[in-house]
C-alpha cells in the first residue's frame, strides 16, 4: 500500500465525481438547486483539497521515484493498466488543481446565475480530470485524462461565455483534438513496441533513434498546441477572452501547464536524443513566443487578452527552461509553471472582479479605479508586480532560474528569456497604470465597491502562496530537487550511452 | 442430424412465421403483441446463440463457431432494441401494423444466415432474405413519397449490387470449381499464382457487400435511404444489417480469400479511407439530422474496415470491438432522433434540437454522451472502439491509414460537437414532447453503457478477442 495507508490518488480523482452526483439528483425550484448545487460543490472541491494536503505532508522529498502508487487491472491486454502515482514532478501539479478548484467555485458564486447546476457539476468533472491526468502513471489513461478535459471546458466556455463563445469553444476543441490525436499514434506506436504504456515501465525501453524524431514531433503536435507555444497559440486568446473568468483561472492555472507536464513526463525522459537534436527549434519557438507575444500584449485592448498574451510569453519561458536539460533550467520552468498557475490565475480573477461590476473588459472603460477600490488596487499591484517578476514575488525564483539555465547553454538564449522580463514589465506596468490611476471619466467606475469579502477569500489564498514562493521558496523547490537531478542524470546519461554508439 | 446446429435460426424462422399466422387471424389490428411477441423470439434466440456449439452443419453451408455467436448476439440485440424503438413511433405515424415486426424477424432471419454463411450460395440466400424485408421496410409509409421513394431506391440499387455479387460468386466458382469456404480457402492457399478471373470475381464480391455496409464507393443510396425511410426503420438499417454484412465481409475475405491478401487489401485500404473521408467532410454541411447520421455511419464504416484492412487478428478484433460500440451509440442516437416531436409531429432537423440542454436536460445529456463518443473523445466508449482499430493499424505499419483516420476523426469531430452546440449553446425553440417510456430506457441503456464502458472493458474484449481467434484459426 502507499504512504497515504488508502488509495489516495483514486480518491481525489473520482471524489468530484460524487460531488456532482449529489448534484444532479437534487431536486427543486431552481434557486434551491442552484445555492445547493454551490455549497455542495464548494463543500466537495474543499474536501478535496484538504485531503490532498496529505500529499504535501506524507510526500517523501528525498525521492526521485513514483509514490503513492496504486495498481489495477484494466484493459486485459499488454501491459495497459490503471496505475496511478505522483513523483516530484507532477505532485504539485495535482495540489495546484485541488487548490485552485474551490477558489473557482468561490469566484463563481455570483458571476454565474444561469444554469448553476450544470456548471457546478462540469467544473467537477473538470477536477477529475486534472487529478487524474497528472496522477496518471499509464499513457492511456494520462491520455483518457488528457482528452476528457476538452468536454468540461468546450461546455464551460460554450455554454457560459461571452459573446463569440460558440467560436472560441469550437476553436478550442478542434485545436486540441488536433494536437492529440497524432499523439495517440505515437503511443499506440510506443504501446505495441514497448509492450507497455506503463509510464515507469516505458522509461526503460529505449525508443530507437529514427523513431524518435517521429514521436517527438507528434508529441510536439499535442504538447504544443497544450502549452500553447508560438505559432499554435491562437487558439489560447479566444478561449481566454470568451471563458468565464473561473474557467479562465483554470484555462490559465492548470491546462496550460498539461503540456509542459508532458513534455516533462513524455517527450524528455523518452526520447532524450530527439529532445537534444530539437532543443534550438524549442528555443527559437519559445523566444519568438516570448517576444512576439509579449509586443502582441502591448498592443491589446481588452484586459483578458492582454493577459492571455502574456501567458502565452510565460508558457516560453517555460518550455525555454524545460529543454535547457540542466537543474536550474528544469527546476526554474517547474518553479515558474507553478507561479504562473497562481499569478494569471489571480489576475484573471482581478479581471473578473472588474468585469463583474461593470461587465466590459476593455481597458479604457476604466480608469481611476484605485481612488474608489483601494483594496482592490492594492491586490492587482501585488499581482502585476508578481507577473513582472519582481523579487519576493513567485514568477521572480522561477525566471531566475531558467534564465540561469539558458545561460548555461547559451547567453543568447537567456538574453531572449530575459528579454521577456522587461517587455513583460512593460505591458503588465501600462496596464496596471490605465486601469487603477488617472482621472476618473465615468460615472459608474466612480460608484464601483470595493472587494467584498467573498473575493478577499478568494485572493487571499492567493497572495499568500505568491508571497511564500516568492520569499521562501525552498519548501516548494524541495518536493521536485530529486526528481529533477534524476531526470537530468537520465538525460545526460542517455546521451552519452548514444554518442558512445553513434562514435 | 446435424441441423441442431442451427437451431437458433430454425427457431427464430418458425417463430416469425407463427407470429405472421398470429397476426392475419384477430380482426383488430395487432401491431403491439406482435411487435412483443417478436421482441421476445429475437431475445429467446440471442439465448440460443449464446449456448449454441460450433462446428459446420448443412452439407458445410452453415458455420457456428464463436464470430458468428459474437456478431448474432449484437444482431439480435439491435434488432429487438429497434423494434422496441418503433413502438411508440409507428402507432402515431399511423405505421402501427404487424406486417412490419414480422418483417424484421425475417430480415433479422436473413442477418443470421450470412454471418453463418460457409459457402457462397448461402451467403446469397442469407443476403436475399436479408435485403428483401428491407426493401419493404424502407417504404413502409407507403403515402409518403420520400419513404416510397427510399424504397424504390433501395431496391434499385440493391438489386444491382446483388447482381454484382452473384456475378462475382460465378466467376469465382468458375476459376475455383467450389463454392464452399474451406475448400476455396484450401484451393487459394495451394496455388502459386492467382488467376485474374479469381480477383474480378473477389473484387465484384467486395462491391456487392460494400454496397451493403454503404463505404465510399457505394455510399450514394445511403443519405436518400436513411432520410426517406421511416425513423425506427433507419434505425435498424444502421445496425443489424450492417453487423452482418461487416461480419460477411470478414469471414469472406479473411475466410476463403485469405490467402489473397494482397490482392483485396488495397482495395479495402481505399475503401476505408474514402469513406473515412467523404463521411467527415461530406457530414458537414447536412441539416437534417438523419442524413447526418447517414454520413456519420459511412464515416464509421471506414473507421471499421481499418480494422479489417489490417487483416491481422489484432485488426478483426479492433473490427468487432468498433462495430459492438458503435451498434450500441448509433441505437441510443437514433432513440433520440425518435424521440424528437414537437406537437406530435415528428421532426428531424438539427435546428430543432435548439435548446434542448434547457429544456429536456436528461435527453440532452445522453444525446451529448452519444455526439462525443461518436466522435472518439475519451472516456467514453466510441474512443475505445478507435483505439483498437488504429492500434491494429499502427501495428501493421499502415501509417497513412492511420493519420487519414485521426485526421478525419477531428473534421467529423466538428459537425458532432454542431449538434451539442445547437442543444446547449442555442436559445431554446420551444420544448420537444414528452418521450414515451420505451425510448428513455433505450436512451439510458445505451447511454449508460457508453458512459461506463470504459470502467469494465474487460468481458467485452476477451469475447472479441476470442471471435477473432475463432475466424483465424
Amino acid at each position: 500500500m502507499n504512504a497515504a495507508g488508502f488509495p489516495l490518488l483514486t480518491l481525489l480523482t473520482f471524489l468530484p465525481l460524487a460531488g456532482a452526483a449529489i448534484i444532479m439528483s437534487v431536486r427543486g425550484t431552481d434557486e434551491v438547486v442552484a445555492s445547493n448545487a454551490r455549497w455542495t460543490a464548494l463543500w466537495t472541491s474543499l474536501i478535496v483539497f484538504l485531503l490532498s494536503l496529505i500529499l504535501w505532508v506524507k510526500f517523501d522529498r528525498a525521492s526521485s521515484g513514483f509514490q503513492f502508487e496504486e495498481k489495477l487491472a484494466w484493459l486485459p491486454e499488454f501491459g495497459v493498466g490503471y496505475h496511478m502515482g505522483v513523483d516530484g514532478i507532477s505532485v504539485l501539479f495535482v495540489l495546484l488543481s485541488t487548490a485552485l478548484t474551490p477558489l473557482c467555485i468561490l469566484a463563481s458564486w455570483e458571476s454565474i446565475q444561469v444554469r448553476v447546476r450544470e456548471y457546478m457539476v462540469a467544473f467537477l468533472i473538470l477536477e477529475t480530470m486534472m487529478v487524474g491526468m497528472f496522477a496518471a502513471l499509464d499513457f492511456i489513461v494520462f491520455y483518457v485524462f488528457f482528452e476528457a478535459v476538452l468536454i468540461p471546458m468546450f461546455l464551460i466556455i460554450g455554454v457560459w461565455g461571452g459573446p463569440r463563445r460558440v467560436y472560441a469553444a469550437f476553436k478550442f476543441f478542434l485545436y486540441t483534438l488536433l494536437g492529440s490525436v497524432l499523439m495517440l499514434l505515437a503511443i499506440l506506436y510506443l504501446w505495441y513496441n514497448a509492450g507497455t504504456t506503463d509510464i515507469p515501465a516505458l522509461f526503460e525501453y529505449a525508443v530507437p533513434r529514427s523513431a524518435q524524431t517521429w514521436i517527438f514531433f507528434a508529441f510536439l503536435c499535442s504538447f504544443a498546441v497544450k502549452v500553447p507555444m508560438w505559432p499554435v497559440h491562437t487558439w489560447l486568446p479566444d478561449a481566454h477572452v470568451e471563458a468565464p473568468t473561473a474557467g479562465s483561472v483554470i484555462l490559465a492555472g492548470v491546462l496550460l501547464k498539461m503540456g509542459a507536464y508532458g513534455f516533462l513526463r513524455f517527450t524528455l525522459p523518452l526520447l532524450p536524443e530527439a529532445s537534444a537534436d530539437f532543443a534550438p527549434l524549442i528555443f527559437v519557438l519559445s523566444i519568438v513566443a516570448i517576444v512576439y507575444t509579449s509586443m502582441v500584449a502591448l498592443a491589446q485592448e481588452d484586459m483578458k487578452k492582454l493577459i492571455a498574451y502574456s501567458s502565452v510569453a510565460h508558457m516560453g519561458i517555460v518550455t525555454l527552461g524545460i529543454f535547457t536539460f540542466n537543474q536550474q533550467g528544469l527546476s526554474g520552468a517547474l518553479f515558474t509553471m507553478l507561479a504562473h498557475g497562481v499569478v494569471s490565475g489571480a489576475l484573471f480573477l482581478c479581471v473578473g472582479v472588474l468585469y463583474d461590476r461593470l461587465h466590459s473588459r476593455e481597458i479604457l472603460r476604466y480608469g481611476g479605479t484605485a481612488r474608489v477600490m483601494p483594496a482592490y488596487a492594492l491586490v492587482f499591484m501585488l499581482f502585476t508586480m508578481a507577473s513582472i517578476g519582481l523579487p519576493g514575488t513567485a514568477n521572480f525564483v522561477g525566471e531566475f532560474l531558467v534564465i540561469v539555465g539558458a545561460w548555461r547553454i547559451n547567453p543568447w538564449v537567456a538574453f531572449g528569456a530575459a528579454t521577456g522580463m522587461v517587455l513583460g514589465a512593460c505591458y503588465m506596468l501600462w496596464l496596471y497604470r490605465r486601469v487603477s490611476f488617472g482621472a476618473i471619466t465615468r460615472d459608474d467606475v466612480r460608484a464601483l465597491l470595493d472587494l467584498s469579502p467573498r473575493e478577499y477569500a478568494v485572493f487571499a489564498p492567493l497572495i499568500i502562496l505568491t508571497l511564500w514562493m516568492g520569499i521562501y521558496p525552498q519548501p516548494f523547490l524541495s518536493f521536485f530537487e530529486a526528481t529533477v537531478a534524476a531526470l537530468v542524470a537520465r538525460h545526460e546519461a542517455a546521451l552519452s550511452i548514444s554518442r558512445l554508439a553513434g562514435m | 442430424m446435424d441441423w441442431t446446429l442451427a437451431l437458433p435460426e430454425l427457431v427464430l424462422g418458425c417463430a416469425g412465421l407463427l407470429l405472421l399466422l398470429v397476426g392475419v387471424i384477430p380482426k383488430k389490428e395487432t401491431f403491439f403483441p406482435i411487435t412483443m411477441g417478436a421482441i421476445g423470439a429475437l431475445l429467446f434466440t440471442a439465448v440460443l446463440v449464446l449456448g449454441q456449439g460450433e462446428g459446420t452443419a448443412l452439407s458445410g453451408h452453415y458455420v457456428a463457431d464463436s464470430f458468428s455467436g459474437f456478431m448474432k448476439v449484437l444482431a439480435l440485440g439491435a434488432a429487438a432494441v429497434s423494434l422496441l424503438l418503433s413502438l411508440d413511433f409507428n402507432e402515431r405515424e399511423g405505421l402501427g401494423r404487424f406486417e412490419y415486426p414480422v418483417l424484421v424477424v425475417f430480415a433479422t432471419l436473413g442477418a443470421m444466415v450470412m454471418i453463418s454463411a460457409n459457402d457462397l450460395m448461402s451467403l446469397y440466400i442469407g443476403l436475399e432474405l436479408l435485403s428483401l424485408p428491407l426493401y419493404v421496410i424502407a417504404a413502409f409509409n407507403r403515402d409518403n413519397a420520400r419513404s416510397a421513394e427510399a424504397g424504390l431506391k433501395y431496391f434499385v440499387l440493391g438489386a444491382l449490387a446483388s447482381g454484382l455479387l452473384l456475378y462475382g460468386s460465378s466467376l469465382v466458382y468458375g476459376f475455383a470449381g467450389t463454392t464452399n469456404f474451406d475448400r476455396l480457402a484450401d484451393a487459394f492457399s495451394a496455388q502459386q499464382g492467382v488467376s485474374a478471373g479469381v480477383i474480378v470475381g473477389v473484387v465484384f464480391v467486395i462491391t456487392g457487400l460494400a454496397f451493403k455496409i454503404s463505404a465510399v464507393p457505394f455510399h450514394m443510396w445511403t443519405p436518400d435511404v436513411y432520410e426517406g425511410a421511416p425513423t425506427p426503420v433507419t434505425a435498424f438499417f444502421a445496425s443489424a444489417p450492417k453487423v452482418a454484412a461487416i461480419a460477411l465481409m470478414a469471414r469472406v475475405l479473411l475466410g476463403p480469400f485469405g490467402d489473397l491478401i494482397a490482392q483485396w487489401q488495397q482495395v479495402i485500404l481505399l475503401i476505408s479511407m474514402g469513406s473515412m473521408i467523404l463521411g467527415g467532410f461530406a457530414a458537414i454541411g447536412q441539416t437534417n439530422l438523419k442524413r447526418l447520421m447517414a454520413y456519420s455511419s459511412i464515416g464509421h464504416v471506414g473507421y471499421a474496415l481499418m480494422g479489417l484492412a489490417v487483416g491481422s487478428d489484432i485488426g478483426l478484433r479492433g473490427l468487432l470491438v468498433y462495430m459492438a460500440i458503435y451498434v450500441f451509440m448509433n441505437l441510443g442516437t437514433f432513440a433520440v432522433l425518435v424521440a424528437m416531436r414537437r406537437q406530435g409531429r415528428a421532426v428531424e432537423r438539427i435546428e430543432d434540437l435548439a435548446g434542448l440542454g434547457r429544456t429536456d436536460p436528461t435527453t440532452a445529456m445522453w444525446m451529448a454522451i452519444f455526439m462525443f463518443s461518436m466522435a472518439g473523445i475519451p472516456p467514453l466508449a466510441g474512443f475505445f472502439g478507435k483505439l483498437y482499430v488504429f492500434l491494429a493499424a499502427v501495428q501493421g505499419g499502415f501509417w497513412t491509414l492511420a493519420v487519414i483516420g485521426v485526421l478525419t476523426s477531428v473534421v467529423s469531430a466538428y459537425y458532432y460537437l454542431r449538434v451539442v452546440k445547437v442543444m446547449y449553446f442555442d436559445q431554446p425553440v420551444g420544448a420537444l414532447d414528452h418521450a414515451p417510456a420505451s425510448l428513455t430506457i433505450v436512451m439510458a441503456g445505451s447511454g449508460l453503457f457508453t458512459l461506463l464502458f470504459c470502467l469494465w472493458p474487460a468481458p467485452m474484449l476477451a469475447a472479441a478477442q476470442a471471435a477473432a481467434a475463432a475466424l483465424l484459426g
